[in-house]
């Protein structure tokens, strides 16, 4: 069943993303975009992560969707125009993807059969409740980082507010 | 004073100036002169230096259940880093006099940066170390497109971010591949489960990754390709602070990654930091060569010191980060230094660029022609600055090794870099066609200026003549990050 699940969600995943690359109007893309979210989504629950679907439904699928959606409106972008592209995108980047691609398949095979051995220390243990180990992390071993990023958000909306005003 | 606090206390006074600053900033009535905002942020930096000196005393703190460790490696690279913020904020107080009505997001931006590049020197937890990267490195991409007017500052900070936020995701991958393999991202607990784990592949592989994407943020070939437009672009006092701060920080992690977070796997990652050194050595010098615009020469340039910076990571490691963290200081003087004069000759305009617009410098202007001169020495590596002393330990650390063929690619480059900071130097001081003459009229060195190359000049050349001092610190920042092996080799450098 969980393979299964598995198989179609992600086969639907790369689907997407495949699709988000190809379509040629953003709102299009920005479609294709919440199927990845959803599938994902949907892979997180079947390995028992509860809360983080949920988390990934509501913020990537509702609220940076939205976002999108209207930064496309706003900007009023239509059909993105096909450039071919610079030589250096076919000769160095293509390859290069594939190269990237085929060496962490190769690692991922070869070292399949150890994946799920390593001792994740507590973490996603089925022992405790899944927001109260969520939550332990957060707000104890992590919980600098988590405070630290309002910093991050802070510095973000400052050089919004710089890029966006015009020089008088 | 809790530990959490005193472990964090550079960080807390950084970025409670910064939001003073940017509180601040809308209250002032527009069109009056945003320098006591500048001001405050230099207080601000000064106070978080003398804070950073102040927790020096109390030996190794942990703080936020282990994901800080402040030691004497993180002090050393905090002070390095209010010292560079310190001098970008006195050169560009006067700089956007009259050009710019965001002066003061300017001030606050540095100051975050500040904030999230000190965060990565001392943490020991890679998620932490990643949010003081994206802290430091968005407010360099803002900072990067700081003049609006020109399409080029447009260009830098565009590229900036994509390519930044590209290395970014390589990064992030690594550490959560090393999540995937040990089982934790905290640098201690990963050296630890290194040896048990089942899947030593993929910890190889999430290694390279970070590698790949600290390899982008320093500049280092073959990763280098955003570095000329984007210095080219940027403004010259941001240039100062972002070729040499975030890199600080960045060097500084991978050192704690590599040193204390795969001890390990040395072999394997000093063979491939072997590569990445005499690449961007190389690809660094003979790029420079063909420049005519200086920012683009210095571009490359520090693409070649970062070759050099990176020479150190294959020695021993008691050698190799005392050695590392000494280049970083005097690469970090000499290089701020050059840029606070590009600023003082260029101005808001930026339009002296190439290295025919610098001819006739030292007839016009003989004391800024002879500090730039002074640091294009220092650049190449001459006796008596602080150039000289790093160059002399990162090979003698590599020698030691027995990285014989590195150090003699390092020195060859050495030669090659010569010959165009050379160039530059010839024509500050060869006679200018009479034709254009008042390039250099405009030019008025202020007192925060004035102060800020006194202080590099000062640093490069204490740095060259007195070197033990920080040699001392640089070691005692070693033995911190590489307990182990700190007494086990003989100090080459001596």
């Amino acid at each position: 069943m969980q393979l299964a699940l598995f198989i179609i969600f992600g086969l639907l995943a790369v689907a997407g993303a495949i699709n988000f690359l190809l379509q040629r109007h953003p709102i299009n893309s920005a479609l294709s975009l919440i199927v990845v979210m959803m599938s994902l989504a949907v892979l997180y629950w079947s390995l028992g992560a509860e809360f983080l679907a949920a988390a990934q439904v509501i913020v990537y699928s509702g609220a940076v969707m939205v976002l999108f959606v209207f930064v496309v409106m706003l900007l009023n972008a239509g059909e993105e125009e096909r450039t071919h592209g610079s030589r250096a995108a076919y000769f160095a980047g293509i390859p290069g993807a594939t190269a990237i691609f085929c060496l962490l398949s190769f690692v991922f095979l070869t070292n399949g059969k150890a994946f799920g051995s390593t001792d994740l220390i507590n973490h996603l243990t089925h022992t405790t409740n899944n927001i109260a180990e969520i939550s332990q992390v957060l707000f104890r071993d992590l919980l600098l980082p988590f405070e630290v990023t309002s910093v991050l958000i802070l510095v973000a909306i400052l050089g919004a507010v710089v890029l966006a005003r015009k020089e008088q | 004073m809790s530990p959490n606090v005193l472990a964090l206390l550079p960080e807390i006074i950084l970025t409670i100036t910064g939001v003073l600053v940017m509180v601040a900033e809308p209250v002032l009535p527009a069109g009056q002169s945003r320098k006591p905002l500048g001001v405050l942020a230099i207080l601000g930096t000064l106070a978080a230096g003398f804070a950073s000196w102040y927790q020096l005393g109390f030996g190794t703190i942990h703080a936020y259940f282990n994901t800080i460790q402040v030691d004497s490696f993180s002090v050393f690279f905090h002070l390095l880093i209010a010292a560079i913020v310190l001098v970008t904020l006195l050169s560009s107080l006067d700089y956007f006099e009259g050009h710019a009505s965001h002066a003061g997001e300017y001030f606050a931006l540095t100051l975050f940066g500040a904030t999230g590049m000190m965060l990565m020197t001392c943490s020991v937890e890679l998620l932490m170390v990643f949010v003081g990267l994206e802290i430091s490195s968005i407010s360099t991409y803002i900072l990067a497109g700081f003049r609006k007017g020109q399409a080029s500052a447009t260009e830098s900070s565009i590229k900036y971010f994509l390519l930044g936020s590209f290395a970014t995701a390589f990064f992030l991958y690594g550490i959560a591949l090393a999540f995937g393999s040990t089982g934790s991202t905290r640098i201690d607990v990963i050296s630890q489960n290194l040896a048990s784990t089942a899947t030593p592949t993929l910890a190889l592989l999430s290694l390279a990754l970070i590698i790949i994407g600290i390899g982008f943020k320093v500049s280092a070939a073959p990763f280098h390709v955003w570095t000329p437009d984007v210095y080219q672009g940027a403004p010259a006092p941001v240039v100062g602070l972002m070729s040499t701060a975030p890199k600080a920080a960045a060097f500084a992690v991978l050192l704690r990654i590599l040193f204390s977070g795969f001890p390990s796997y040395e072999p394997r990652w000093a063979s491939l930091i072997w590569i990445i050194a005499a690449l961007s050595m190389t690809v660094g010098n003979l790029g420079a060569l063909l420049q005519r615009d200086v920012k683009r020469m210095l571009a490359y340039s520090s693409i070649a010191h970062a070759g050099y910076l990176l020479v150190a990571y294959t020695a021993f490691p008691a050698d190799g980060i005392a050695s590392a963290c000494f280049y970083t200081a005097a690469y970090a003087a000499m290089n701020v230094g050059a840029f606070t004069v590009i600023t003082q000759i260029g101005g808001y305009r930026e339009n002296v660029r190439t290295i025919e617009d610098y001819s006739g410098l030292a007839l016009k202007r003989p004391v800024l022609a002879a500090v730039l001169g002074f640091f294009l020495l220092s650049l190449i590596g001459i006796p008596f600055t602080g150039g000289f002393f790093g160059k002399f330990y990162v090979f003698s650390a590599a020698l030691h090794a027995g990285h014989v063929w590195l150090a003699v690619i390092g020195l060859l480059n050495s030669g090659i870099a010569c010959f165009y900071y050379l160039r530059l130097l010839a024509s500050l001081y060869s006679r200018r066609p009479a034709i254009e003459d008042n390039l250099f009229d405009g030019i008025t060195v202020t007192l925060p200026a004035a102060l800020a190359l006194t202080i590099t000049a000062a640093a490069t050349l204490l740095l060259g003549i007195a070197p033990n001092q920080v040699l001392s610190l640089a070691q005692r920042s070693a033995a911190a990050t590489a307990p182990g092996s700190a007494n086990s080799t003989t100090n080459a450098s001596r």
